[in-house]
C-alpha cells in the first residue's frame, strides 16, 4: 500500500496505527518502564539533595567563598620556594616513572596467568584474576596510606603504592590484548618446528608487544595525575606542598603550584602521545579499566 | 647472462642498504635504551628508592599486613567474625553514602560535560573562543585530582559530603566532557547538514541530528564513569570531605588494625559489585542498541 499525502484523511491514519502501532509511539509496557525509570531515578536524586543538603543558600554562600579564594590565587607566586617545588615535582614524575616501570614489567606473568588463551584450567585464572582486581579494587592512596605506616614517610612508600595498584590494572589490559591475538601467526610459527619459546618469541610477543607497550604509557601519563596527591598522604612528591599551602590558605603559592603540576602534565602528555603514536602506528587510546 | 649479473647486482644493492637500515634501527634502538636507562636511573635516584630501604621495609610490610588480620578459630568462627565486623551496621551505611555520593557527582559531572561537549567539539563548535574555553575548563578539570578539589571545597563549603560531591563532579566533568568531545567529533555529519538545511537552529540540530547518534556512547562513557567516581569516593574521607574514607583514615591513623582489613574488605567488595553491575547494565545496551 502506497500512502500519498493527498489521502491521508483520518480513516488511512487510524488503519495505519492499527496496521503499526509501533511507528505511533513505544508499547504500553515499555512507557511505564520508562516512566518507572525515570521516577525512580528523580527520587534518588532528590533523597540525595536532602540527604546531603544541597541546599542553594549552601551552595551559594560556598560558591562565594569559592570565588574569593580564586581572587587570591592571583598573581601566582613562589616566595622564593620555586626550587624546592620544582624538585618536589620533578620527584612526582620520577615516582611515577619507577612505579609504572616495575609495575609494568610484574605485571607481565600476571597478564599471562590472566589470559584465556594462554591458561587453559579455570580455577588458575580465576585465582589469579581475582587477586589482580583486589589489587585494583583499592585505591593508590588506600595503598600509600599503609606503605607510609609500613616503610615510612617518603617516596618510597608511593612509588610502592603506585607499583602495587598498578600491577593488577596493567595485568587486566595485558590479559585482554593476549586474549585478542591472532591464533594464526602462532600456528604458523609452530608449524615451522618452532618449540614453545620460540612460539612465543615469534607468534604472541610481536603481537601483544606494541599494546602492552601503549597501555603502559597511558598508565604513566594517568600516574603522573594520581602521584600529585601521593604526597597528602606523606607519600613523597608535590602533593605535600599543594596541601599544606592549601590548608594553611598561602593561595598564591597553591595556585603557582597547581599551575606547574598542568604544565608537567601538559609535557608528558605531549611526549607520551606521541611515543604512542610512534608505537602502534597510529593514536589510540585503550580503555582504562 | 647480463641479466642475471644485473640481477645480481639489485640483490647486493638491496642486502647493502638493508644491512645499512639494520645498523640504523639497532643503532636508534640501543639509544632509545640508553635514555631509557639513564631516566631510570635518575628516578631511582630522585624518588629514593633504595634498596636496602625496601629490603628493611619489605619484613615490616608483612607484619603490618599480619597485624591487621583478625584472629579466627575454628571453634568460635561466628563469633570472630563478629567481633572483627563489629562495625558492620555503620559502615555499610557509610558505603551507602559513599555510592550516593558517587552517583549525585557522576549526575553533575555528566550534566555539565553534556552542556559544554558541543562546544568543545570542532565539528560543532559556534566560535573560536568558546571551543577554547570549553576545551581549556575540561582539561584543568581532569588534570587536577579530585582530592586536590576538594582540600579546596571543604575550605569554601565546610568539612563534610557536599565539598567532595563538587570536587568528583568537577573531575568528572572534565574527564568525561573530553571523551563526550572526541565522540561528537566522529558522528556522521550527514544528519546535521539534513537538519540544518531545513532551519534548525543550533540547539535543534543538536538535539535531533546529533543527541541519537551519541546517546547510546554518552551512557556507557557515564556508567564508566561511576565505577571510577564510586572509587574516588571512598578516599575523599581522607581530607573531611565526606564517604566511608574518613572512617579508613582514622583506623590506619588510630592503630585500629583490624578495622582497616575489614573496612578493605568492604570497599573492594563493593567496587567489584558496582563493576560487575555496570558492565552487565552496558551490555544490555550494546545489545539494545548495536552499538561497540
Amino acid at each position: 500500500m502506497i500512502l500519498r499525502p493527498s489521502d491521508m484523511g483520518a480513516s488511512a491514519i487510524a488503519r495505519a496505527r492499527t496496521l503499526s502501532p509501533g511507528s505511533f509511539g513505544a508499547p504500553f509496557l515499555q512507557r511505564v518502564q520508562r516512566w518507572l525509570l525515570g521516577g525512580a531515578f528523580f527520587i534518588l536524586t532528590a533523597y540525595c539533595l536532602v540527604l546531603f543538603e544541597m541546599s542553594p543558600l549552601r551552595l551559594w554562600d560556598g560558591f562565594g567563598k569559592l570565588v574569593q579564594v580564586v581572587g587570591q590565587m592571583f598573581p601566582p607566586t613562589a616566595k622564593g620556594a620555586a626550587l624546592d617545588y620544582a624538585y618536589a615535582m620533578l620527584q612526582t614524575v620520577a615516582m611515577a616513572f619507577l612505579g609504572t616501570v616495575i609495575a609494568a614489567v610484574l605485571a607481565v606473568p600476571l597478564g599471562f596467568a590472566c589470559a584465556r588463551n594462554m591458561v587453559p584450567r579455570w580455577i588458575v585464572r580465576f585465582v589469579f584474576r581475582r587477586s589482580s582486581d583486589v589489587l585494583r579494587g583499592v585505591d593508590q592512596l588506600v595503598w600509600a596510606l599503609i606503605f607510609v605506616r609500613a616503610v615510612g614517610l617518603g617516596p618510597l612508600a608511593g612509588i610502592l603504592a603506585i607499583i602495587i595498584a598498578d600491577t593488577g590494572t596493567l595485568a587486566k589490559l595485558y590479559s585482554e590484548a593476549i586474549e585478542n591475538i591472532d591464533r594464526k601467526a602462532i600456528e604458523g610459527v609452530r608449524a615451522s618446528g618452532a618449540d614453545p619459546v620460540q612460539t612465543m618469541r615469534f607468534g604472541v610477543l610481536p603481537q601483544v608487544l606494541p599494546i602492552m607497550l601503549s597501555n603502559v604509557l597511558y598508565i604513566f601519563e594517568s600516574n603522573t595525575r594520581s602521584a600529585t596527591i601521593l604526597g597528602i598522604v606523606g607519600a613523597g612528591g608535590i602533593g605535600f606542598f599543594l596541601a599544606d599551602r592549601i590548608r594553611t590558605m598561602l593561595w598564591e603559592e597553591a595556585c603557582f603550584i597547581l599551575l606547574m603540576i598542568l604544565a608537567t602534565v601538559y609535557v608528558i602528555d605531549w611526549m607520551s602521545q606521541r611515543l604512542r603514536a610512534r608505537i602502534t602506528g597510529a593514536e589510540s587510546t585503550p580503555a582504562l579499566h | 647472462m647480463v641479466a642475471t649479473a644485473s640481477g645480481l647486482d639489485a640483490v647486493r644493492a638491496f642486502e647493502a642498504s638493508w644491512r645499512i637500515l639494520r645498523k640504523r634501527k639497532r643503532w636508534l634502538t640501543a639509544a632509545y635504551g640508553v635514555v631509557f636507562a639513564i631516566a631510570l636511573v635518575a628516578s631511582a635516584w630522585v624518588g629514593e628508592f633504595d634498596l636496602l630501604k625496601l629490603a628493611q621495609g619489605l619484613p615490616r610490610i608483612h607484619e603490618y599486613v599480619a597485624k591487621t588480620l583478625p584472629v579466627l578459630t575454628v571453634a568460635n568462627f561466628w563469633g570472630d567474625l563478629s567481633e572483627w565486623f563489629y562495625g558492620l551496621p555503620r559502615w555499610l551505611t557509610l558505603l551507602w553514602e559513599t555510592i550516593l555520593i558517587a552517583y549525585i557527582a557522576t549526575l553533575l559531572g555528566t550534566l555539565g560535560a553534556l552542556a559544554m561537549c558541543f562546544h568543545a567539539s570542532r565539528n560543532l563548535a559556534r566560535g573560536k573562543a568558546s571551543f577554547w574555553v570549553a576545551r581549556r575548563v575540561f582539561e584543568i578539570a581532569r588534570t587536577i585530582p579530585e582530592l586536590v578539589f576538594a582540600l579546596i571545597f571543604v575550605f569554601a563549603f565546610g568539612i563534610g559530603p557536599l565539598a567532595g560531591i563538587l570536587a568528583i563532579a568537577i573531575h568528572s566533568m572534565g574527564g568525561s566532557g573530553k571523551l563526550f568531545a572526541e565522540a561528537v567529533e566522529n558522528i556522521d555529519m550527514k544528519p546535521v547538514d539534513g537538519l540544518r538545511a531545513t532551519g534548525a537552529n543550533w540547539v535543534q540540530t543538536i538535539r535531533f541530528a546529533v543527541l541519537p547518534q551519541v546517546l547510546p556512547n554518552f551512557t556507557s562513557f557515564s556508567l564508566w564513569r561511576f565505577e571510577i567516581n564510586v572509587r574516588s569516593a571512598s578516599i575523599i574521607g581522607f581530607v573531611g570531605a565526606g564517604g566511608i574514607g574518613q572512617e579508613f583514615y582514622t583506623a590506619i591513623s588510630r592503630l585500629y588494625y583490624e578495622d582497616i582489613s575489614a573496612l578493605i574488605i568492604l570497599m573492594v567488595a563493593t567496587v567489584i559489585l558496582i563493576d560487575m553491575a555496570c558492565e552487565r547494565i552496558r551490555h544490555r545496551l550494546i545489545g539494545k542498541e548495536g552499538f561497540a
